[in-house]
């Protein structure tokens, strides 16, 4: 399968999240946005090491290991992002009774 | 020799500790420490003095330390000691302690702290002139000259809390700042043209500059002459200068501050001589200063304008005789003219202090009575100054004017109208104040300047002889101005007797072997140098008599007319000046006023106000809203890959 077609789904789905993250104000659709976005670019990156990896393959039998490397730091660092991310939003609704994050511009003063 | 750097330093002394402790120090206290110190100077300058007067003494140089170490130019802090400024030291702190010892009488009216604060700038006057007329470089000389002008405006203005006192320190201080820039370019040409500022080298190479340099140089420092000494155009400081307290006038405007000029060019008289032109240049310049002077002295009432005009003309006698090489003869005069007119202005203030305060003459008269010590050494003053023989003043007047004759007979006659005149002016004030009846009220509605007193004093029976303390001075002066004439007694009354000359003879031997080159020299007979003498004494007589006799028959003086108006306005020179300088010059500074506050400050308000408003338009891009954050991240991601792709290839 040509490396095309997964750059263009991993655009696709990267575009949906931003628009997600731009048009809704639920907060939680907003993360799971973000982490939509963070798997396209996981897409990405497995795509680009099998290619470098079929290209290489007479030659260097470890090519294109550092893109799978960095998604595992990716997937890491998304984890630790929902935990805090999660905690962020239940103390939102606890003040708020409301996930909307237009409901909270405070962060102007 | 080895305690020379005590001389200027024990008055220094003396201005730190009444300086400092002033709020603490009682008046008796405050006056003897100023007068001591300087009579301690008095003394090594004495000592000094029997040094220097032996007969194979060598002038000496003493390096303190490096003043300035720059490159090739080492100035070092430096003490000449050599004759000339052996008598000036004796003449300073001389005069200067007779005069400390009269003002402790004179002020006895002022509060103590203000008492210790007329001493302690009195003795850093003293201190700086010391340095003036001690240094051994021009840089040294510039620091003493500095200095004094500094003192000059703080006595000045020593009454500061009378606005008119004030602008005349501060025209006094201006007037000299003009002059100074004239002496401080010609150092730094003869850095330039020499490398050095130290007078040895500069005199000893003077002769390998070329005569337009030579020129140039001497007429800067004569800028600087004219401004210290107040001859034309710079001379309009020193009347003004008497709002000072008398014996200030008495010590600084006419006995030392003002005669550092003739101390300067005589101290480089060896650049004078290789200079032509500027000689005649300052003689000129002495010469009208003379007479311009001398007329405006005939109609000033107050007495103490009287004697600072005849003060300018004096000094302009003295720089005649230095445009005509009477080196001599200008340094006797400095020495003459402080003694008698040291004498005059403390006659003056002694005066001045029976009348309580009172300065203009028509309202005296008739204090001969009164003021016997007063009365009796005024008119020794007078006559010396007139230049009767056999006191001083006629002998370095003489002196000067022969000099004149020997290069133009045109200075002469022109020297000798201004003796005519003043002798007129002086028997005129000698005669308005002590001969004739008692023309004051008994109540008069001046008020006493100096004690701050408001009380009105009965001046008929408030004139009093001074205390001794302001009569023992002038009494000494007295006999100085009477007998300092057989310092110089002319050639053509016996060989050899012209002391001063002799003494000064290594001082100015350079500039003497200059001039015997000259062919033009031309000696006058023994009986035609007789025969200039009994025409100045003439006319000195003739200008006396005439005074006393107009005077004492007719005392009231009417306002001035006519030309006489003229002169009592000083031949409105003070007018001229404001239309000329001062007006233009206040305009000028009017117009960077409105410059600055309408165009500097609107800069700079500008863009203090550009600032605000823009911070006041982007402040509402921080909305809170979290979407709208997110939104301004993506579009500006987007111009990044935009510009990424399209614009950087």
């Amino acid at each position: 399968m040509p490396i095309n077609y997964y750059i263009f789904l991993s655009v696709a789905l990267f575009c949906i999240g931003v628009a997600g993250v731009l048009t809704r104000r639920n907060a939680i659709i907003i993360f799971m946005c973000v982490e939509l976005m963070l798997n396209a670019v996981n897409l990405l990156l497995i795509a680009f090491s099998k290619m470098h990896y079929h290209a290489q393959a007479a030659t260097n039998p470890n090519a294109g290991i550092d893109g799978q490397l960095f998604v595992f730091f990716i997937m890491v660092v998304a984890a630790a992002e929902v935990s805090v991310g999660l905690a962020i939003i239940v103390m939102m609704y606890r003040n708020t009774h409301s996930t909307d994050v237009n409901f909270l511009n405070r962060l102007k003063h | 020799m080895n305690l020379v750097w005590l001389v200027p330093v024990l008055p220094l002394a003396g201005f730190l500790i009444n300086g400092l402790l002033r709020n603490s120090l009682s008046k008796s206290v405050s006056g003897i420490i100023g007068c001591a110190t300087i009579l301690a100077s008095f003394i090594l300058s004495l000592l000094l003095f029997g040094e220097v007067r032996q007969e194979n003494f060598q002038s000496t140089v003493i390096n303190f330390f490096d003043f300035i170490n720059v490159g090739a130019l080492k100035i070092p802090f430096a003490f000449q000691v050599d004759r000339l400024s052996a008598l000036f030291l004796l003449i300073i702190t001389g005069v200067g302690f007779l005069i400390h010892m009269y003002s402790t009488a004179y002020m006895h009216d002022e509060e103590p702290p203000h008492f210790a604060r007329y001493f302690s700038y009195l003795n850093l006057f003293v201190f700086f002139m010391l340095l003036l007329v001690l240094g051994a470089n021009y840089v040294i000389l510039f620091i003493g000259w500095e200095g004094v002008g500094l003192c000059s405006y703080l006595l000045i203005g020593y009454w500061f809390k009378n606005i008119d006192y004030g602008n005349a320190a501060k025209k006094a201080f201006i007037m000299n700042r003009i002059g100074d820039l004239g002496f401080l370019i010609a150092i730094f040409w003869m850095i330039d043209q020499f490398g050095s500022t130290g007078f040895g080298e500069i005199f000893s190479r003077a002769g390998t500059i070329t005569v337009p340099v030579i020129t140039g140089i001497t007429l800067l420092l004569f800028v600087g002459a004219t401004g210290k000494s107040a001859q034309i155009p710079l001379y309009t400081w020193l009347p003004d200068a008497m709002a000072g307290p008398t014996p200030v006038s008495a010590l600084i405007h006419a006995a030392t501050m003002v005669t550092a000029g003739i101390y300067m060019i005589a101290r480089s008289n060896i650049l004078y001589t290789l200079a032509p032109v500027t000689q005649t240049v300052v003689a000129v310049i002495g010469l009208a200063t003379a007479l311009f002077a001398a007329t405006i002295a005939l109609k000033q009432n107050d007495i103490k304008k009287v004697l600072a005009y005849s003060t300018i003309s004096q000094l302009g006698y003295m720089f005649l005789g230095l445009g005509v090489g009477a080196y001599t003869g200008a340094v006797f005069h400095v020495m003459t003219h402080a003694f008698f007119k040291a004498l005059l202005f403390l006659g003056a203030g002694s005066v001045i202090h029976a009348m309580g305060g009172e300065q203009d003459m028509r309202k005296m008269g008739g204090l001969k009575k009164s003021m016997v010590w007063t009365h009796g050494t005024f008119l020794v003053g007078c006559i010396a100054i007139a230049g009767i023989p056999p006191f001083s003043g006629f002998f370095s007047k003489d002196e000067i004017l022969s000099a004149a004759f020997g290069k133009s007979p045109v200075y002469y006659v022109i020297g000798v109208f201004t003796a005519l005149l003043t002798a007129f002016y002086m028997f005129r004030l000698y005669t308005m104040i002590f001969l004739g009846k008692f023309r004051g009220g008994p109540q008069s509605p001046e008020r006493v300047p100096s004690g701050g007193g408001n009380e009105v004093l009965d001046q008929v029976h408030h004139l009093h002889e001074s205390p001794s303390a302001m009569t023992i001075p002038l009494v000494v002066l007295a006999i100085l101005a009477a007998g300092a004439g057989v310092l110089g007694i002319p050639e053509v009354f016996a060989t050899d007797s012209h002391w001063l000359q002799h003494f000064l003879e290594p001082v100015f031997a350079g500039s003497e072997t200059l001039h015997a080159k000259g062919p033009e020299e031309g000696q006058l007979s023994k009986v035609f140098e007789l025969g200039l003498m009994g025409v100045s004494v003439a006319v000195a007589l003739i200008g006396t008599l005439v005074a006393i006799a107009r005077f004492t028959r007719r005392p009231e003086l009417e306002d001035a007319t006519g030309f006489g108006k003229v002169l009592a306005n000083k031949w409105y020179v003070d007018e001229l000046y404001n239309a000329i300088f001062v007006r233009p010059l206040d305009l000028l500074g009017k117009f960077f006023c409105w410059l600055e506050k309408y165009v500097i400050d609107w800069i700079v308000n500008g863009v203090g106000r550009l600032v605000k408003y823009g911070s006041r338009q982007v402040r509402l891009l921080q909305s809170g809203q979290v979407g709208a954050y997110v939104l301004l991240m993506v579009v500006g991601i987007l111009v990044l890959f935009l510009v990424e792709l399209f614009v950087k290839k």
